[in-house]
């Protein structure tokens, strides 16, 4: 669907950029990328730490300039417009920053301010917000203590005070336990559902193949591949990956042992994966070999294993 | 505006305002926040900058000024040394407010509590939270020059209805200094550079003929004196407190307006500099 859309009507891409490239002295934090992003899409960014996500992201707000290249946000430069630009966009920023000076509500409502919003919207909406981020009985609360996850949902929330047409948001879920990222999750769903645009940089696979319908993929500020994450795996991975554990004394000499089986292998510090369309039948030739792994393991594909591919690294470090 | 009805439109027009990237003509949010924030958790902080002045008037004037005795005034007639030494300390502290708001406190909400960080990601451009800083700063200094002119008041050190002029005249000094400072910080990438700032400033503060008149230096070193700001607002505040004005108080008012609009100039030409690196 999304594709059919970028291809006839190039005029509904509320994001646009084109040979983006952010330098700082000698560094290129961003290096020459493209993309476009339709309309109610949920494209995602996905790089190891310091791949350059958070950078185009504050391009994308205006907040940064950019050493060269063209990117519009609805059709307007973020640099020449910035204020017009962001009315539309909501940010949710990598590290939060809440106003600590001012309570839970008081957030709400003075960051509607900003945009200009009059009391007499931002009074329900802030309200409708905070039963949103399920914070209603925090609302007099001060921000320094809340938890780790309820600020960010309050920065999640303070992010939607102004209707965006786009909302950013850079490593949603880091640093928060897994219950607190499925709430976060299924609010990010429901505001997908009622068409909001969402660009989503992250480091974590699962979170990415839950949220994106397309995604690239970024290393040192070049993108890698581009595609949803069924094609991106389906382009570079098998089906199925056999993961294997020697010992880490073991790996690499048991490496050379299990050329042939599968697709390829991979050989990490840790374990060997061997990338097959089918992991038992793989897994039966390692037996016929004679070796037998401490622990094995079947799994499918991963955007994991896409990007071990395309970098030769893991996302994690 | 259009931001409060809901649009499915994902194309916009630019609207063409000037300054379009830097300002949204939305002020009166960020000085109603800093109100906001003053009153739930600053006011502390307000009450001792009011003091500050009032101590030194209090330890140098009545102690000090037992030793000294008179001085002479601007127009040659002699004044208590409390008297002398009061409208020097208000401009004083009308510059310490104004500096302090503009370069500490902005570097330290542009990269520590990352207060810039939020409010740039909304309508808001730089330069409607650099003028609404600015206001703020202006408010408080208000503020304190109100309240320690008061105090001079009751001391009985104001002799003349002209002192009252002293109070608009310190938020316009106050005004200089702001609306440089902000365009300094700029500059500043560390607190080793912000420094630096400390380092003019307590210099300026103790030999703009604060203490003593500009008479008793060598006249190349009154020239050093008569070209930094604050001896201009000592002079203006001093004259301002005895109802007695010549040529020079004209030259005063002429340095800061000078500096009101320059100012200014400094400070937008380096917004993206500082807030949008």
């Amino acid at each position: 669907m999304s594709q059919n859309v970028s291809l006839n009507a190039p005029h509904k891409f509320v994001i646009s950029a084109h040979n983006l490239t952010k330098k700082y002295g000698d560094f290129t934090a961003v290096d020459d990328i493209s993309f476009d992003v339709p309309a109610g899409e949920s494209f995602g960014l996905l790089g190891p730490n310091g791949a350059g996500k958070s950078t185009t992201m504050r391009m994308i707000g205006g907040v940064s300039q950019r050493t060269s290249g063209t990117l519009t946000i609805m059709g307007l430069d973020p640099e020449q417009n910035g204020p017009q630009v962001r009315a539309h966009l909501g940010v949710v920023p990598q590290q939060d920053n809440l106003d600590e000076e001012l309570r839970v509500r008081d957030n709400l409502i003075v960051y509607g301010r900003y945009f200009g919003l009059p009391m007499s919207y931002l009074n329900p909406k802030a309200d409708e917000l905070l039963a949103f981020a399920q914070l209603t009985e925090k609302a007099k609360s001060k921000v320094d203590d809340l938890s780790g996850g309820m600020k960010r949902r309050l920065t999640i929330a303070r992010s939607l005070v102004n209707d965006p047409t786009i909302l950013l948001l850079d490593e949603p879920t880091t640093g928060l336990d897994p219950q607190a990222r499925h709430i976060l999750w299924d609010r990010l769903f429901r505001l997908k559902e009622a068409g909001t645009t969402l660009i989503l940089t992250t480091h974590y696979m699962d979170e990415a193949e839950q949220l994106c319908d397309r995604l690239v993929v970024v290393d040192k500020g070049r993108i890698m591949a581009e595609g949803s994450p069924a094609a991106l795996i389906r382009q570079y991975s098998t089906r199925e990956v056999l993961e294997l554990r020697f010992g880490s004394a073991r790996n690499t000499t048991v490496a050379a042992e299990l050329q042939g089986i599968g697709e390829r292998t991979e050989t990490l510090p840790d374990r060997v994966l061997i990338y097959a369309h089918d992991g038992e039948a793989a897994m039966d030739s390692v037996s016929q070999r004679g070796l037998h792994p401490i622990t094995s393991l079947i799994r499918r594909s991963s955007l994991e294993d896409v990007f071990l591919r395309l970098t030769g690294r893991s996302l994690i470090d | 505006m259009s931001t409060v009805s809901r649009t499915t439109t994902t194309e916009l027009t630019a609207d063409g305002r000037p300054l379009g990237a830097l300002y949204s003509g939305n002020i009166r949010a960020v000085i109603s926040r800093g109100l906001l924030a003053t009153k739930s958790t600053n006011w502390l902080v307000m009450v001792s900058g009011f003091f500050e002045p009032v101590l030194y008037l209090l330890s140098m004037g009545i102690g000090l000024g037992a030793l000294v005795g008179s001085v002479a005034g601007p127009d040659g007639r002699p004044l208590s040394y409390a008297a002398y030494i009061a409208p020097a300390l208000l401009a004083t502290s009308a510059m310490n407010g104004a500096v302090y708001d503009s370069t500490w406190n902005v570097f330290f909400k542009m990269n520590f509590a990352k207060l810039y960080q939020g409010m740039l990601y909304t309508s808001l451009g730089p330069l409607d939270v650099a003028l609404g800083e600015i206001f703020l700063a202006l408010l408080r200094g208000l503020l304190y020059a109100t309240g320690f002119t008061a105090v001079m008041a009751l001391m009985g050190l104001i002799t003349s209805p002209w002192g009252l002029l002293m109070i608009p005249a310190s938020v316009f000094i106050a005004f200089g200094f702001a609306s440089f400072g902000m365009g300094i910080t700029s500059f500043m990438k560390t607190f080793q550079q912000m420094d630096w700032i400390n380092f003019v400033m307590l210099p300026m503060f103790l030999f703009s003929a604060t203490f003593y008149p500009l008479t008793v230096y060598p006249e190349p070193i009154q020239w050093v004196i008569q070209v930094m700001p604050l001896w201009h607002g000592v002079e203006l505040l001093r004259e301002l407190s005895v109802g007695v004005f010549s040529l020079a108080t004209l030259g005063h008012i002429g340095y800061y307006l000078v500096m009101v609009m320059l100012g200014p100039v400094l400070t937008t030409g380096r917004l993206r500099r500082l807030f949008l690196r």
